[in-house]
């Protein structure tokens, strides 16, 4: 929702912009609706830095198993959320957990009008702070819940030596320079 | 009808204005700047990023800004000399040694003369140097990680004025005295200086691959002021010029008994010649005693050494190696054209600007034509030497620099003013007003042989109306000027940072991509550091307490810790786990007699606690580090000395 405001509020500005110059060129509208288009990934997502370690966007895109939810994280324009300085820890979902929700409810996600639903379920999967496996393993002794980007609280549980939040299996961890994802094996929804 | 002329010219030329400023500016409406285009010169849109870089000294701050240009903005403030409570340098036990010297622990200077290292007379980007102008010293700050790696104390030398600038293959950093001083120093009478006092010009061997520095040789000329130096360049490499004043060997009310004499000199130094006497073995060795300090990047750790010797050379026994070229009116800048033809001598207390000849230089030590000599150095005949004056119209000429093209640009303190000049036909071809009385200027590249001759910016001394009134004491201002053509205009008007007494500026490409964004972990040898926070723990020996402490957003590692007791010695050696750029976590404890620390990314520094009174005490990130920074805390339990709890730590327990 608030991606959509600040879209609205571009496209309002542009607008003031145009009266108030009054005589701006066919030509040079086309750059400024150019602009529009392709401005919302222009944040942090775009600095460039092959130095430090990668963050958990990076991550994700150089992972072969998450690229449905690298495209869910475009579609949905959140990409700056998860390079800004955080911390997050992101409950990555393989591609496989996307395929086995029921027949077209990703291409239904994915559609632009449905953007913020998107947004909603993805940030479903990030808690603020940096838990690795051993926090989360405290989390369930300690009986404490998982408080996710969204608000809602996750039950995290261990069995054997297996940790599930939210009902989704850790398969793998991997850091990142502004958090830590946990991949997990389905997609946690409400 | 004399009148009647006057008034219609004048109202022609209120036309011819009123049109420029309406019409003239093409579609751009509006007023002022912005008619003339001026605000789209120094105009840089957010996320866009500056032409170049400028390194102002920040005189006595202590320290080395750096701003862009054209737009004027602070990007830095680099601490060289100074404690610097932002960053924790001079206060974490790794830089404390930073600021050694044979006085003791220094926690201030007055920096002056920035200047950046060079390769063929080309400014390369490697590092800049700095002179310590109150306790002798030299220092080099790297261009990677904008931190000062290196500082050197000049021994022999006082009131290090006519420093820190390098010949042009950085084979040497340069440090003369501007205050003379028995050599070595003695319990004298100060009324016996004449004669006895010695002016130690000194010539620091830079090392190519690290930039470590080392005093090959000490001059010790006589007891004169000497002012300001530049290398030779090109024809003229080889050799180095200073300026000087106060030949009279006067010891009090310099204002007026320096000032005696008509001309002063510019001393001429063929340092390869001394070099080369050295390297046979010339020059003697003196016992001296000065500290030698260096940052290591890898231990993130200063050592001081304190060095016992220094090699001086007595200028009688190198003939031919020094001359004096007698300048007019106590000469201040000692400025060479990207040529190595000229030399420029602004005498502070002339209308003139002396400009020496090279090639005659040359002729005239050729033919052994002398005027008489001081103290055994030969004085060259003023006119055999001179290549011309320029009639500048100005008053108190200081500060030249070049643009590439063959012009030259005076400041002028009493008239405040830029006045650009011809080099070869000498004739000032425009001049414009400084906001107010000018000190030094710089243009990028101007102390090279190769001028980025685009922006000039002139550093005041005075600024009285020029901003928003903050008390009685203002920063200095600065002005930019383009000069990219016939005439210089004005651009843009911007506050410095303590005094600038000069500054460096360079192309940002020769910069912008070897800047480091973090120290990597794995490289991080500090003997307390630790490679992962599951490292972390505390160690006691007696009542010394090693906390080995981990950031990470957003917490320490540990954050309870108990068992410390009154009268410890704690030393919290804090690593930055983080290997992200641009994420610092701070550290801060209350009641601690020392400053916060600023830890980089892969970084570790230690910061030393006493703690005087039982209870339990908080320590915190000071730096906004992520969403989570106000968590980012911990606690420690003081005891009484003689208590029995043991020491443990936890996080999350």
């Amino acid at each position: 929702m608030k991606t959509l405001t600040f879209k609205q509020m571009v496209v309002g500005l542009l607008t003031v912009l145009v009266c108030a110059c009054g005589g701006v060129t066919k030509e040079q509208s086309e750059v400024l609706s150019n602009e529009v288009e392709s401005s919302h990934p222009q944040g942090q997502a775009s600095v460039v830095d092959e130095v430090s370690d990668p963050n958990i966007l990076q991550v994700a895109i150089s992972s072969e198993s998450h690229s449905t939810l690298v495209a869910a994280v475009q579609a949905a324009q959140i990409e700056n959320v998860l390079v800004n300085t955080g911390p997050l820890t992101v409950f990555a979902p393989v591609n496989d957990a996307f395929d086995a929700l029921p027949a077209g409810t990703v291409e239904n996600l994915l559609r632009p009008e449905n953007k913020g639903d998107l947004a909603t379920i993805l940030t479903r999967h990030a808690a603020p702070g940096s838990y690795d496996i051993e926090a989360l393993k405290r989390e369930a002794s300690k009986g404490r819940r998982l408080y996710m980007a969204t608000g809602d609280y996750l039950e995290v549980t261990v069995e054997r030596d297996n940790v599930f939040v939210g009902g989704a299996k850790i398969i793998a961890t991997v850091p990142a320079s502004n958090g830590i994802i946990h991949v997990v094996e389905k997609v946690i929804l409400p | 009808m004399k009148t009647n002329i006057i008034s219609a010219n004048i109202l022609f030329l209120g036309l011819a204005l009123l049109l420029v400023a309406c019409g003239g500016s093409g579609n751009k409406g509006g007023n002022g700047a912005l008619s003339s285009s001026i605000a789209e010169k120094v105009y840089v849109a957010p996320g866009e990023r500056d032409e170049q870089y400028a390194f102002l000294s920040g005189g006595y701050s202590g320290n080395l800004t750096v701003y862009g240009l054209p737009s004027g903005r602070m990007f830095k403030e680099i601490p060289v000399f100074s404690q610097f409570p932002t960053s924790g340098y001079g206060y974490s036990e790794e830089t404390k040694p930073m600021l050694n010297t044979s006085f003791g622990f220094i926690p201030w200077d007055d920096l002056h003369h920035p200047d950046i290292s060079q390769t063929n007379g080309e400014l390369d980007g490697r590092w800049i140097f700095a002179n310590g102008n109150n306790t002798p010293r030299i220092a080099r700050i790297s261009l990677s990680t904008f931190e000062t790696e290196e500082i050197i104390e000049v021994p022999n030398s006082a009131g290090n004025h006519s420093s820190s600038f390098i010949t042009e293959n950085t084979e040497y950093v340069v440090a003369g005295t501007r205050f003379s001083v028995p050599v070595p120093q003695k319990d004298i009478p100060i009324s016996e200086y004449k004669g006895n006092f010695k002016g130690a010009l000194t010539f620091i061997a830079v090392d190519q691959e690290y930039g470590h520095m080392d005093i090959k040789f000490q001059l010790l000329m006589p007891g004169f002021n000497y002012d300001l130096s530049h290398p030779g360049r090109g024809k003229s490499h080889g050799w180095f010029f200073f300026s000087t004043y106060n030949t009279e060997e006067a010891n009090t009310l310099l204002e007026v008994n320096a000032s005696q004499n008509d001309k002063d000199f510019i001393a001429a130094i063929n340092w390869k010649k001394i070099e080369e006497y050295v390297n046979n073995g010339g020059g003697t060795k003196m016992a001296a005693n000065y500290a030698h300090n260096v940052y290591d990047e890898s231990t993130h750790t200063a050592t001081s050494t304190m060095k016992k010797e220094v090699l001086t050379v007595n200028p009688m026994d190198i003939p031919g190696a020094i001359y004096f070229l007698p300048t007019p009116k106590s000469p201040h800048g000692c400025d060479v054209d990207p040529s190595g033809q000229y030399i420029v001598g602004a005498g502070k207390l002339s209308a003139n600007i002396t400009v020496h000849s090279f090639d005659k230089m040359l002729e005239a030590i050729e033919a052994k034509r002398f005027d008489g000599d001081a103290y055994g150095i030969p004085i060259l005949n003023y006119d055999d030497i001179l290549a011309g004056s320029v009639q500048s119209g100005g008053l108190g000429p200081l500060h030249t620099e070049f643009d590439g093209r063959g012009n030259a640009y005076t400041t002028f303190f009493i008239s405040s003013e830029v006045v650009k000049w011809k080099l070869g036909t000498w004739e000032v071809v425009d001049r414009k007003p400084t906001f107010y009385s000018v000190g030094h200027l710089m243009i990028p590249g101007g102390n090279s042989r190769k001028p980025h001759g685009k922006y000039l910016v002139a550093m005041n001394k005075i600024t009285k109306d020029r901003y928003l009134p903050t008390g009685p004491e203002m920063e200095h201002s600065a002005q930019i000027y383009d000069i990219s053509g016939e005439k210089m205009e004005l651009l843009y008007d911007f506050p410095t940072h303590g005094e600038p007494h000069y500054a460096a500026g360079a192309d940002a490409d020769l910069i912008v991509n070897n800047s480091k964004k973090i120290y990597r972990l794995d490289e991080n040898n500090h003997p307390y550091g630790i490679k992962n926070p599951s490292d972390a723990r505390i160690e006691r020996k007696g009542n010394e307490v090693h906390i080995y402490l981990s950031t990470i957003r957003s917490h320490f590692t540990p954050d309870n810790i108990e068992g410390i007791k009154v009268g410890d010695k704690v030393y919290f050696h804090i690593t930055n786990h983080e290997q992200d750029f641009d994420v610092p976590h701070g550290f801060a404890m209350i009641g601690q007699g020392t400053s916060e620390l600023l830890v980089m990314p892969g970084q570790t520094k230690t910061s030393l606690w006493e703690p005087k009174q039982v209870g339990v005490w908080p320590f915190y990130c000071t730096d906004f580090c992520s969403a989570l920074h106000q968590e980012m805390q911990g606690y420690i339990r003081v005891s009484p000395a003689n208590s029995n709890i043991k020491l443990s730590w936890s996080l999350d327990e």
